[in-house]
């Protein structure tokens, strides 16, 4: 969409018959697990504050207005979907579009296709079994291995993420050879040095034989997942390195949803960037009573990467 | 100078880094799952030609580098400082000879280089890819002989010592790649 100065597809007509064989296939292991497939709204009226995510903007005027409104294109069909959920407490997913701005590069693409799948009374752990057997269905690939957050920093870098200090999460970044920016090697976050470790030292060695799911992440880094015995409930998938899917055993608490609301748009503020509307309509939701499940959503450019074995996004998608 | 940040970190931009000039030759983009994005970028030092690998926040930014190529003609060498002047402008440029070790050994005169400038002084030159030198001094060549593939040392007009088929001979012309310092073909007169 960005990079593109040629009228031709950026994928082989191999990959896009690859791409449309990975989505039925999608489809139908949902159809004999009864999952239904919804369609939301990609045009919003809001969108995620999380700080390190950005939404592109669109301008909307109602009929005969000159004064038009900002509308967001969708980072994630997340909140509309949870708002199905508390309605109608049945299992769902979607195949759809989102949005990020300023993501761009091998594995990123302004514009990228999602699949999200909420499971009514899974919790994380049952919800990366079903994750596993739809990897297997697609990827013919063996069952994924599975490591705690903690572990996995024990087994590549042999320090404890949660107890580290700022300070030692530095110097093992350092020792193990991160060149940082000035602006980066004064950063006083614990999670900046966190994601640098698992970025750089870490994520590289995942997913090689056989897919990887990492699991319980720090608290603060739960995002959307709930909290249990001072981790985050929320699990991510590698493959070949590459992220492929995050997950949670959801939130359902909506005071504490909307102070983590608060907290983003206070990080905002800090850095700058622009504020937006919480997303009262979704809260409400939360109010009124989420049922107990767990989410995942998948970049499905990127299972299409791996299936195809190619290096690139741009590879798999018949027109940037 | 402008500030230009991660985003705009394509190949070829100039920056300042540590004080030196540098050019972007990679820029790759990672996120992890949430969180903070890095860049991890590959730049070469323009004075060391040296490239080194630097880890950036996304968003983070360098200075901008005031660096041009321009095509300069090479004129002479006066123990201190090769002189190139612009076709172009006629405007003259000086390149002290200790950081021109690399190329002088190609040059003779009238050859047209590319200069790296920064804020208006060269930082580097680059000769051209590939120059005709005569051979001042080789062992007498072996007539006929272009098939065994041996090779002997020859010198060239301006004293570069470089690697020759067993068949040429000295007062000969040849073509010779300046980025690897190897013999490419002879040359007819």
């Amino acid at each position: 969409m960005l990079k593109s100065n040629s009228w031709q597809p950026s994928a082989s007509l191999e990959n896009i018959q690859l791409r449309a064989k990975v989505l039925a296939k999608i489809r139908s292991f949902f159809a004999t697990r009864n999952v239904l497939e919804v369609e939301t709204p990609l045009l919003g009226k809001t969108s995620i504050p999380d700080p390190n995510i950005h939404s592109i903007t669109a301008n909307y005027y109602q009929p005969g207005s000159k004064n038009p409104e900002t509308l967001y294109l969708q980072t994630s069909p997340e909140f509309a979907m949870k708002r199905l959920l508390t309605q109608f407490g049945v299992s769902i997913y979607q195949i759809c579009k989102a949005f990020r701005s300023e993501e761009a590069g091998r594995l990123h693409n302004p514009e990228f296709t999602m699949l999200e799948w909420y499971r009514i009374g899974f919790d994380h752990h049952k919800l990366m079994d079903e994750m596993d057997d739809l990897l297997k269905e697609i990827l013919n690939c063996p069952s994924a291995e599975r490591l705690s957050y903690r572990a996995a920093f024990s087994k590549y870098l042999g320090i404890n993420p949660h107890k580290a200090s700022l300070e030692e999460l530095k110097n093992c970044a350092i020792s193990h050879g991160l060149k940082a920016s000035p602006d980066l090697l004064t950063d006083v976050n614990p999670d900046t040095w966190l994601n640098a470790l698992l970025c750089h030292f870490i994520e590289p060695n995942l997913g090689k034989n056989s897919p990887t799911f990492i699991y319980d992440y720090p608290a603060s880094q739960a995002a959307l997942a709930r909290i249990q015995d001072g981790v985050a409930s929320r699990f991510e998938v590698y493959i070949e390195g590459i992220e492929i899917a995050n997950g949670f055993y959801e939130l359902k608490d909506a005071k504490e949803q909307r102070q983590r609301f608060e907290n983003d748009l206070k990080k905002r503020a800090q850095l700058g960037l622009p504020t937006l509307p919480i997303d009262e309509n979704f809260l409400s939701a939360l109010e009124f009573g989420l049922p107990d499940c767990a989410g995942v959503a998948l970049g499905v450019d990127r299972l299409i990467m791996v299936a195809a074995k190619v290096k690139s996004i741009n590879e798999v998608m018949a027109l940037l | 100078m402008a500030t230009v940040t991660t985003n705009d970190f394509k190949p070829g931009l100039k920056v300042i880094m540590d004080n030196d000039p540098c050019s972007i030759v990679e820029n790759e983009f990672v996120k992890p799952g949430k969180g903070q994005a890095f860049n991890r970028v590959k730049i070469r030092n323009l004075r060391t030609g040296r490239t080194i690998e630097r880890t950036f926040k996304s968003g983070d930014g360098l200075e901008a580098a005031d660096i041009v190529d321009l095509d300069l003609q090479y004129l002479y060498n006066d123990g201190q400082a090769l002189h190139f002047m612009s076709p172009e402008n006629y405007e003259q440029y000086s390149f002290n000879v200790d950081k021109a070790e690399d190329i002088i050994k190609w040059l003779k005169g009238e050859d047209m280089c590319v200069g790296t400038l920064w804020n208006g002084v060269i930082i580097s030159v680059a000769p051209p890819i590939f120059v005709n030198l005569k051979v001042t001094e080789t062992e007498p060549g072996i007539r006929g002989d272009t098939v065994t593939g041996g090779s002997k040392s020859a010198t060239v007009e301006t004293g570069a010592v470089i690697r020759v088929p067993l068949f040429i001979n000295e007062n000969e012309i040849i073509k010779i790649d300046t980025r690897t310092g190897d013999y490419v073909s002879r040359v007819k007169e």
